[in-house]
């Protein structure tokens, strides 16, 4: 087996034992970002030396007999929207692409003190706005098991990176779906916690009370491990969660026992692919098999849920990306006239955030500036928090009866890139299963299911209560045991004698 | 409306005050003024990408405290909002601020004036409510073409907003409501109020209320802004005043005409006139929304209680105490309490020390105060203490030093830091025995026969002249001591 065949847990094993070192492991996934970055355009950035150097620095600390962290040296990639002191961090947008943050975010602090080894940085959506990773500033990353589709978005480069094994971990953002829908697109595990459960400071925010960072993986068990390193109240965070971090993968492993999972009825009806339907009605018959019980949920104001987030994250967003202005750092347009009625200052921010920002964002931008404007923040972002709450309350009542919710995480397969630019509404409607946790801030969890005939991933959406993350990765981990949808890789990075 | 005016003028202040808290309200970073530009600043109050705030409880604790002197009601629950706006020395694009329920609300200030230019009355509050403070844009306005400069180490500083109702109805009453507030936020120490470096900022709201023929008329309310003094807020007030009548009387244009709006315009002191500021035609729309990053702020009734008996005697109770327990007329308490905490607790250790408050009174405002103001030094910083001075006193009262004496030995403390006694032996004082004084007596009346004279016939001020030979031949005698001796003598020669 190639290195980058190994899951994380097994190239820990593997250094654990000697046997491979993690200078070995890195030069083979940075080989492998060389080799299909111009196919598939996970990353917006890598620095190969910077990888080897760390690599050698923990492979010698290792040897020295010294203590590593729990991720040493494992490679990861990041989404480009978490800050890092020693690399550019830009979002995937022209308005930062020169953009060096002097601090790393804490899930950035907490990786390198785990030893992980940082490769790079993510593709993603311009600011995390979209759901196909098309709305880069860097160009479209395309799906590694269809290269001409999207990977879903808005972390495809992550989950990309991680299907095309140019990295056995990534890191993510879920404001909508975000880690979920591009991990459903390319057949990887994508994990979104509770809100609050991992610290947001050093995540270029989108929608702050939606906005969540996660791990992505090819299986539970090394999803867990990041989880456990990204886990824990911040004090730089004020929304973060106190408590105790449980050890993820030691108790991803123990067996389901009596699990009532409920199936929302709403998420079979209309406009849901009939592929992705069949698939995800088998994973739920193998649950059944695996000792769980299916009850039959109805949550009703979920209808409502695409809604209420499409003004709510916009609204928190016009007010989070105000800060671009090109006052201070980031792009700043230049031959400004002075214009008449407004003054330099005003035409100076009118023309830097014409050119910085890309049409989605800009979209997006003035959303939810009319949402909040006098005489329709009643009307529009007044109302938006109280289905907000009403959906918070359709979950809770859910949990009264069920452990768990099981359904799809997307309608659809991924879908060719470029068919959906022109239709904003169409590409929204394919969040309408993932947002719901969001909005009442609530885990969930993607994994792997199945292909389509088309040979595109399908996956099964797990929701679960408050700081049920444990529950949700046990039966992940439960389900890749009897299952082997997470060890098949894309035709893309076959090894070529093999293909026939 | 009264007998020298047409009109009513109305007025509504609104305050902006720093808090005196060690860091900025949400980071960590030192909350200090006159640091070299952008040296206090950090992610957070520079609003870079992916930084986050982290509310500072001390700044909510000195704003419940200011807000309980106030005697606002404080909510159980309060939180933050962001108000949405674009400028330099804002680099988040927001301020974040409180809008809909606000940490305080419904409460008052009563003031007064001991001179009587207006009657006591209460200035309603309508809120004070935590925000944080924006960074300072330093413009070159002489070179149009120069950039501007922006600190941002002002950024996140704590900043309460004090709203009265528009209940002042003359800038005299502007001006007592404003000098009452700021003494009360001292005595709470939650604010140094210091308006030189922007600790204490004061925009005013005020309009006209008229009646003609029978008719109630208001004129438009304007905003009068960049007053950097009391007294020029006094100014612009009047100035403000005087110029909207005029307009009134030129253009007849009241409050919700069409086309009114409301204007804002910034007072030039130095011209003694406000200028109209760029009007905007709308009102702006800050697009107030719930601050996502930060927890609702809770607070219970017993750590509301708490606060409430931690505030202290404050100025309105200790005016009250001071003039029935010591008898002191409301002026000289005015004077007192308007000193400062410091400076009244001085008064009570003299007062208690000589078991007198009005002799108390009198030697602080007449040599104490004076000192502290030639030397602009606070009473924190006066060599003498209270109890040195009550000696000091008491020898005058035992009739050991006439008063001027005293104020020798006073001066001569103060300025050589000496004790009573070394004082005293440096100016050569010594007491005089009585039968000393008896002597002198006895050889001036016997050189000065024609004053004896003019005694005997009823001329008593005759015997001033004695008591000053006797003071240039012995600067220690009691004068006192010596015109009784010199009339009793004489009586008897």
């Amino acid at each position: 087996m190639a290195i980058v065949d190994y899951t994380a847990t097994e190239l820990l094993e593997r250094m654990d034992s000697r046997e491979l070192t993690s200078r070995e492991i890195t030069a083979a996934y940075l080989a492998q970002i060389e080799r299909y970055h111009g196919e598939v355009n996970a990353l917006v950035r890598w620095d190969a030396e910077d990888a080897m150097r760390t690599a050698e620095a923990i492979d010698a600390r290792r040897e020295g007999g010294e203590p590593v962290g729990v991720l040493a040296g494992v490679p990861v990639v990041v989404k480009d929207n978490l800050c890092t002191s020693d690399h550019v961090t830009s979002c995937a947008s022209k308005m930062l692409a020169n953009y060096l943050s002097p601090y790393d975010a804490t899930v950035i602090k907490r990786l390198k003190a785990a030893d992980a080894v940082i490769l790079g940085k993510g593709n993603m959506d311009e600011f995390a706005m979209g759901a196909s990773t098309e709305t880069s500033a860097f160009g479209p990353t395309h799906n590694p098991w269809k290269l001409g589709y999207i990977p879903g978005g808005s972390s495809g480069g992550s989950a990309a990176a991680v299907a095309s094994a140019m990295a056995p971990l990534s890191l993510g953002s879920d404001t909508g779906g975000s880690i979920r829908q591009p991990s459903a697109h390319c057949g990887v595990v994508g994990l979104k916690p509770t809100y609050g459960r991992v610290s947001r400071y050093g995540l270029i925010a989108f929608g702050s009370s939606l906005d969540c960072i996660g791990p992505m993986g090819r299986t539970a068990e090394d999803v867990a491990r990041v989880m456990s390193v990204l886990a824990g109240r911040d004090p730089r965070d004020a929304t973060s969660i106190a408590g105790p971090v449980p050890r993820y993968e030691e108790s991803c492993r123990e067996p389901l026992d009596g699990v009532r999972l409920g199936v929302i009825d709403e998420q079979f009806g209309e406009g849901i692919d009939d592929e992705v339907a069949d698939k995800v009605q088998t994973a739920i018959r193998q649950f059944e098999a695996l000792g769980a019980t299916v009850h039959h949920i109805s949550l009703p104001h979920i209808r409502y849920a695409i809604a209420a987030y499409y003004i709510i994250a916009p609204s928190e967003a016009s007010s989070n990306l105000a800060r671009f202005d090109g006052a201070h750092y980031g792009y700043r347009a230049k031959d400004i006239s002075n214009d008449e009625k407004d003054g330099p200052l005003v035409a100076m921010y009118r023309k830097t955030r014409q050119e910085g920002f890309g049409e989605e964002v800009k979209r997006r931008i003035m959303l939810g500036t009319y949402s909040l404007s006098a005489g329709y923040y009643d009307a529009y972002y007044l109302r938006a928090l109280k289905i907000r709450r009403l959906i918070a309350q359709d979950f809770a009542d859910a949990y009264k009866t069920v452990d768990f919710l099981i359904g799809p995480v997307t309608p659809t397969p991924a879908f060719e890139i470029g068919e959906k630019m022109e239709d904003p509404l169409a590409m929204y409607l394919g969040d309408s299963y993932t947002v719901g946790a969001n909005l009442a801030g609530l885990p969930a969890l993607s994994l792997p299911c199945g292909l389509t005939t088309a040979g595109l991933p399908v996956a099964v959406q797990l929701q679960g209560p408050a700081l049920s993350e444990e529950g949700l990765l046990q039966l992940a981990c439960a389900f890749q045991q009897e299952s082997d949808w997470h060890l098949s890789r894309p035709e893309l990075i076959k090894p070529k004698d093999q293909n026939g | 409306m009264n007998d020298l005016t047409p009109y009513t003028t109305i007025i509504g202040l609104e305050v902006h005050v720093q808090l005196s808290t060690r860091s900025k309200l949400f980071c960590r970073c030192e909350n200090r003024y006159g640091a070299e530009p952008n040296t206090l600043t950090c992610p957070v109050c520079a609003g870079l990408p992916g930084a986050l705030p982290v509310m500072n409880r001390k700044a909510y604790e000195l704003s419940v405290r200011a807000a309980l002197g106030l005697h606002c009601e404080i909510p159980l629950f309060t939180k933050w909002d962001r108000k949405n706006y674009f400028y330099a020395d804002l680099p988040k694009g927001f301020q974040t601020s409180q809008f809909d329920l606000p940490l305080s609300q419904h409460g008052y200030l009563d003031i007064s004036d001991p001179k009587g230019k207006f009657s006591d009355k209460r200035i309603g509050i309508i809120r004070a409510h935590l925000e944080e403070d924006a960074g300072k844009s330093l413009h070159d306005e002489v070179a149009r073409k120069a950039d501007s400069r922006i600190d941002l180490n002002r950024c996140g500083t704590p900043l309460l907003e004090i709203v009265s109702e528009p209940d002042l109805r003359s800038p005299e009453e502007a001006g007592r409501y404003l000098s009452e507030l700021k003494l009360l936020l001292e005595y709470l120490e939650v604010s140094d109020c210091n308006m030189q470096e922007g600790s204490l900022r004061v925009d005013a709201n005020i309009n006209l209320h008229l009646r003609v023929d029978g008719e109630f008329k208001a004129t438009p309310i304007v905003e009068v802004k960049n007053m950097n003094s009391f007294r020029a807020v006094q100014r612009a007030l009047a100035y403000e005043a005087s110029r909207q009548y005029d307009q009134w009387q030129e253009s007849g244009r009241c409050l919700g005409d069409p086309g009114v709006t409301k204007e804002t315009r910034g007072w030039d002191d130095d011209a003694g006139v406000s200028r109209s500021q760029r009007s905007k035609e709308e009102s702006s729309d800050y697009r107030y929304f719930p601050e996502p990053d930060l927890p609702p702020v809770v607070i219970t009734e017993a750590e509301v209680a708490t606060h409430r008996l931690a505030l202290g005697e404050l100025p309105a109770a200790l005016r009250t105490r001071l003039v029935q327990e010591y008898q002191l007329p409301e002026v000289d308490v005015d004077v007192l309490v308007n000193q400062g905490r410091a400076l009244v607790e001085y008064f009570l250790l003299l007062a208690g020390a000589i078991n007198d408050g009005k002799i108390a009174s009198n030697w602080i405002q007449q040599d104490v105060m004076r000192y502290l103001s030639e030397a602009g030094v606070t009473i924190d910083d006066y060599p003498v203490t209270a109890d040195q001075l009550g000696d000091l006193i008491a020898n005058v009262l035992a009739k050991k030093l006439s008063t001027s004496r005293g104020r020798e030995v006073l001066a001569q403390m103060v300025s050589a830091g000496e004790t009573l006694e070394a004082a005293m032996q440096s100016l050569g004082i010594v007491e005089v025995d009585s039968a000393a004084t008896e002597q002198l007596c006895r050889e001036l009346l016997e050189a000065n026969p024609k004053v004896v004279a003019d005694i005997k016939e009823g001329k008593i001020k005759a015997v001033g002249a004695l008591v000053g030979q006797a003071k240039q031949q012995n600067p220690n005698v009691q004068p006192q001591e010596v015109r009784d001796l010199c009339l009793r003598l004489a009586g008897e020669m």
